[in-house]
């Protein structure tokens, strides 16, 4: 077959990928990915378990030691069918966790540990390089394998320059479809798709040579089945010991292989798919696995001796000159190692670029300069560099090793090393006391040992471990040699070295977490972990819900703020096809409710906020502490909270003092108009009963019929003069008086007061004692209203000085701008408990209906005195009654003609 | 006889006109705008009718109507309140204590009498 023509079929089929991929990643991004999120895609992209190792080496591995290949498949299908909890549980915690890889993920259990995302990291690229150069190593043998004409052009021959460009172009798939974005669940569509696409032909090939191999070369099974036991060799004897631990293997591998974590769990969008694949990865694998033996055989049968049984997959439709089924058979080997190495060197690179580069990076430019700008291209380059990175590592490892050693036994070196991460990653599922040291010490004493008895001498003698020490051990201490640490003699190398090192490493990690005390933040983590499904975060939870959306919704305007919280409750009402903003709370409500919460304060906090309010579920211990690791957020808004209760305690306040102040109001309002209602209907009563006494006048002397008159017309005029009061003190309350300022002279105005007040009880002679010099100021005011202010000052002086001699004395001081007129007679006073009431409406403080007022002169005196920017004010200690009468000299006009009504207290006084 | 009427009154004019109302109708009018003073009259003379203004200086009419009701000379006494608040909380308070009529200012003249009258007669 031409070479060129095999290189045009192996660039259509990677052309084809790509349109895959892309078109996957489109239909992603454009949401319609439904099918691509369907449980056999997810099942057949688990298939990258199924390298070019188990597409050419499982044969040759079945033609080398008969069945046991078949561990290499119960290890996964043990786990898959009866470990399916654990890895619910792995993936449910990946999933909810967003966990990027292995090493995030023991990472993140213990305690967000950056060493430990180190050690896994380099443990899982020593162990990934060698695998990697495996599928390079397969890719490049199977060309040469269609050489016929080994003087054909050099590219043909030249395996290590075909490894070369096969890691470019790997490289260039993988940054292609697994850099696109950054995503932060590190999904990729894309990659998963052609995975899945490569899972199938890999599949077919397989089946087509194997039936083509059992019924056209042989006759059918039967015949096949009589040719195995021709071909059976003596090491095709099972053996129970390296079975039981290569299955032991094989199912730790298909747990801790980057490869196998980035399909299970990063890659996984619902832990229902696993159902599916619990049974459809068991049956793909006994499918893949079906036809190797009768191949094999069929191989060692017909095949010239000598050939190598790991490219019987190719040599034989080639020997019988089924070229096209050789082609296919190559396309098989050829999908398998590429999505290896794609998932991979993409599993790989994230966490290097995850663990190693960016945290480097970051603190060497942290030192340098603060940089806030986009971390996404940085990350994004950063996992391009790392993809080429271990890329160029496998190819490195290829060149060194001269693809030498059979490809079998380097996948199982990989799957030693990697089992390394088994202890800390179950104990971060299962065991709260696990702790970040003991999983650090657990690591990296079995990954020493790995490397030490496995890995180090996989090189060959004489590469890193002379032949001296391989035998005897190093400075001849027996005891060390690597083959048989501790004088185990017993077992074969590989699962030598499984033992000691998964023992050691288990050892380590039970007393390095028993001895270490778990700090809180990898206490709370591990609570996280290992009770995930306690708490469950699904619309399953919330199964009788018993609060009310007028409940829910305050709560919710706490966290997002009222216009958020109501546009999110409408548009949940309008998804039910209800109208307003209060959703019936059906679960999947409470699900989106919760969700919004968690994007505010944390899924721990949003679950515990909801329990409690809806009354499903009691919160645990364990929400708490699930809680208590949202910390920082609860305390930012527990702030925030606070300073919004502390405005509603405020407002509150206000509104009962508001409240308490109209109720005084209120009683105010009741009191003056029981006492209007009284002085009105007092001189009412006299009126009436007079009235009707001067209509049945019969044999009453005219003298009294006057009399009667006069009372009549007394207290109409009473009556009036109350009235007037009444409009006099309502207009002056509400500042609608119309102030007339002119200047006038204050002892002018003062001889006017005393001249009009003289009428009252003008039968009492005062004697005014006064200092007319001082009196003599000019003033701007409303000369009316205060000279009215006098008056009344004075009359009452007249009518409720007791004093036998009374006498006025009247006095004039200036200050600061200000006049004070005092008013001191030389009556007993007022008492000091009726001081301040005597501004009061209404307030008599005598029976004395002679005084003839209602109680409002000097309510309506203060006002008029407010009314001119001064006051009244009873002036005590002065041996009599001491009325202050104060006032600016100039009164400015007021800008408007209201007083702005400020206090309807005021106004309804 | 003549019978007596007590008029607690503070208001001068209205206690005029009650006054010559009840005499011109043969009553004998004693009037008293001192509630104080006139407990002390009551207790040593009872009138055989009260007339009460609510609304007194120094006192309120129903501290004088609950110490008339607290003594057993003049427990039966019947007693005309008169108001010029118009509350009904008032005449409430006034019926609790045991008023026997209780009337709004002003009133008619003849209104007063024909009270009167009836009370003086049971």
């Amino acid at each position: 077959m031409s070479f060129n023509l095999l290189v045009l079929t192996c660039l259509g089929y990677v052309v084809l990928l790509f349109t895959v991929a892309s078109a996957a990643e489109r239909a992603a991004v454009a949401g319609r990915a439904g099918w691509l999120r369907s449980p056999m895609v997810y099942t057949l992209s688990l298939s990258v378990y199924c390298t070019a190792w188990t597409f050419y080496g499982a044969v040759g591995y079945a033609a080398r030691s008969g069945l046991e290949f078949m561990t290499i498949y119960l290890g996964p299908t043990l786990v898959f069918v009866g470990w399916w909890v654990v890895l619910r549980k792995l993936v449910r915690i990946g999933r909810e966790n967003r966990v990027t890889s292995i090493a995030d993920m023991i990472s993140a259990r213990y305690g967000k540990s950056n060493l430990l995302g180190v050690i896994v990291t380099l443990l899982c690229i020593m162990a990934g390089t060698p695998y990697i150069a495996l599928q390079l190593q397969s890719i490049s043998q199977s060309f040469t394998v269609f050489v016929t004409d080994p003087t054909g052009p050099s590219l043909a021959t030249d395996t290590t320059l075909i490894a070369f460009w096969v890691a470019v172009g790997l490289a260039f798939f993988t940054i292609a479809f697994g850099t696109r974005t950054l995503d932060a669940n590190e999904q990729h569509p894309g990659v998963v798709t052609a995975i899945a696409v490569e899972a199938v032909v890999k599949l077919l090939a397989l089946l087509a040579v194997g039936v083509f191999v059992v019924w056209f070369v042989a006759t059918g099974p039967s015949d096949i089945l009589a040719r195995i036991d021709a071909q059976a060799l003596p090491e095709w004897e099972i053996q129970p010991g390296r079975w039981t631990g290569l299955i032991l293997l094989s199912a730790i591998a298909i747990i801790c292989l980057p490869r196998m974590f980035q399909v299970t769990v990063v890659e996984n969008t619902n832990d229902q798919h696993l159902a599916t694949a619990s049974w459809a990865f068991p049956l793909y694998l006994f499918l893949i696995s079906l036809f190797v033996l009768p191949i094999a055989v069929i191989g060692m049968e017909l095949m010239p001796a000598g050939s190598n049984p790991d490219m019987f997959m190719l040599t034989l439709p080639l020997h019988l000159g089924q070229d096209g089924l050789a082609l296919l058979s190559f396309l098989g080997g050829f999908s398998a190692a590429t999505s290896m190495v794609i998932v991979a060197s993409l599993a790989l690179a994230t966490m290097v670029s995850n663990h190693i580069v960016v945290p480097l990076w970051l603190r060497v430019r942290a030192v340098r300069q603060r940089d806030t700008g986009d971390m996404r291209l940085l990350v994004l380059s950063v996992r391009r560099l790392s993809i080429s990175l271990v890329l160029g590592l496998g190819y490195v490892y290829y060149v060194i090793t001269g693809g030498s050693a059979a490809l079998a036994s380097i996948g199982l070196i990989a799957f030693v090393g990697v089992a390394q991460c088994l202890p800390a990653l179950i104990g971060a599922l299962y065991w709260r006391g696990a702790s970040r040291n003991g999983a650090a010490l657990g690591l990296i004493a079995g990954m020493v040992l790995w490397f030490y008895t496995l890995f180090l001498p996989s090189f060959g003698p004489e590469v890193f471990l002379s032949a001296r020490v391989m035998e005897s051990g190093p400075f001849d201490l027996a005891w060390l040699r690597p083959y048989s640490l501790f004088g185990l003699t017993t077992l074969d190398p590989l699962l030598h070295s499984l033992f000691w090192s998964l023992m050691v490493n288990i050892v380590a990690f039970c007393f390095g977490s028993i001895l270490s005390f778990p700090s809180p933040i990898e206490r709370v983590q591990g609570a996280l972990f290992v009770d995930i499904f306690d708490r469950p975060g699904t619309a399953r939870s919330w199964t009788r819900p018993m609060a009310e959306a007028e409940d829910l919704l305050p709560m919710a305007q706490r966290i997002f703020g009222a216009t958020e919280a109501q546009a999110f409750f409408r548009a949940q009402a309008e998804l039910q096809g209800k109208q307003g903003f209060l959703p019936d709370i059906t679960p999947e409500f409470l699900e989106a409710l919760e969700l919004k919460l968690a994007g505010s304060v944390g899924a721990a906090t949003a679950y515990a906020m909801l329990a409690q309010t809806v009354g499903t579920s009691v919160v645990s211990v364990d929400d708490l502490m699930a809680v208590a690791s949202e910390t920082a957020q609860i305390m930012e808004y527990s702030a925030q909270l606070e300073a919004k209760s502390e405005e509603l305690t405020r407002t509150a306040r206000k509104l009962r003092e508001a409240n308490e102040k109209l109720q005084t109001l209120s009683v105010q309002k009741d009191a003056f108009l029981s006492q209007i209602s009284h002085e009105l209907r007092t001189p009412m009563t006299s009126i009436r009963a007079f009235s009707e006494i001067l209509m049945d006048a019969d044999g009453m002397s005219d003298e009294e019929q006057i009399h009667f008159a006069r009372i009549i017309h007394d207290e109409s005029i009473r009556l009036t003069r109350l009235l007037d009061d009444l409009l006099d003190l309502s207009v002056l309350e509400h500042g609608q008086v119309q102030l007339n300022i002119t200047t006038a002279n204050l002892r002018e105005l003062i001889d006017r007061a005393i001249t009009a007040s003289n009428s009252v009880q003008a039968e009492r002679n005062f004697t005014l004692h006064r200092s007319r010099d001082r009196e003599d100021v000019d003033i701007t005011t409303d000369a009316g209203r205060l000279a009215q202010v006098f008056i009344n000052v004075l009359s009452n002086a007249r009518k409720y000085c007791d004093a036998a001699d009374p006498q006025l004395r009247i006095k004039v001081k200036r200050r600061n701008g200000m006049v004070d007129v005092d008013f001191i007679d030389n009556g007993i006073g007022i008492p000091r408990d009726k001081q301040a009431l005597i501004f009061e409406k209404f307030s008599r403080l005598t029976d004395s209906m002679q005084a003839g007022g209602a109680g409002l002169g000097l309510a309506i005196c203060r006002e008029i005195m407010h009314n001119l920017g001064g006051d009244i004010t009873y002036v005590p200690g002065q041996g009599g009654a001491a009325f202050r009468v104060s006032f600016p000299m100039q009164l400015e006009a007021r800008e408007s003609s209201a007083r702005p009504a400020t206090d309807p207290a005021e106004a309804a006084e | 006889m003549q019978k007596r009427v007590l008029v607690i009154e503070d208001e001068p004019n209205i206690s005029e006109a009650l006054s010559f109302i009840l005499s011109r109708n043969g009553w004998r009018v004693d009037v008293t705008a001192d509630g104080k003073a006139a407990l002390g009259r009551l207790y040593a003379d009872p009138p055989d009718l009260l007339i009460l203004d609510l609304m007194l200086p120094g006192v309120s009419g129903f501290d004088i109507l609950r110490s008339v009701r607290a003594c057993d000379d003049t427990r039966a006494l019947p007693v005309l309140m008169l108001t010029a608040k118009g509350q009904a909380a008032d005449r409430i308070e006034a019926e609790r204590l045991g008023v026997t009529r209780f009337m709004t200012k002003p009133f008619a003249n003849a209104e007063v009498l024909a009270a009167v009258h009836e009370m003086a007669r049971t």
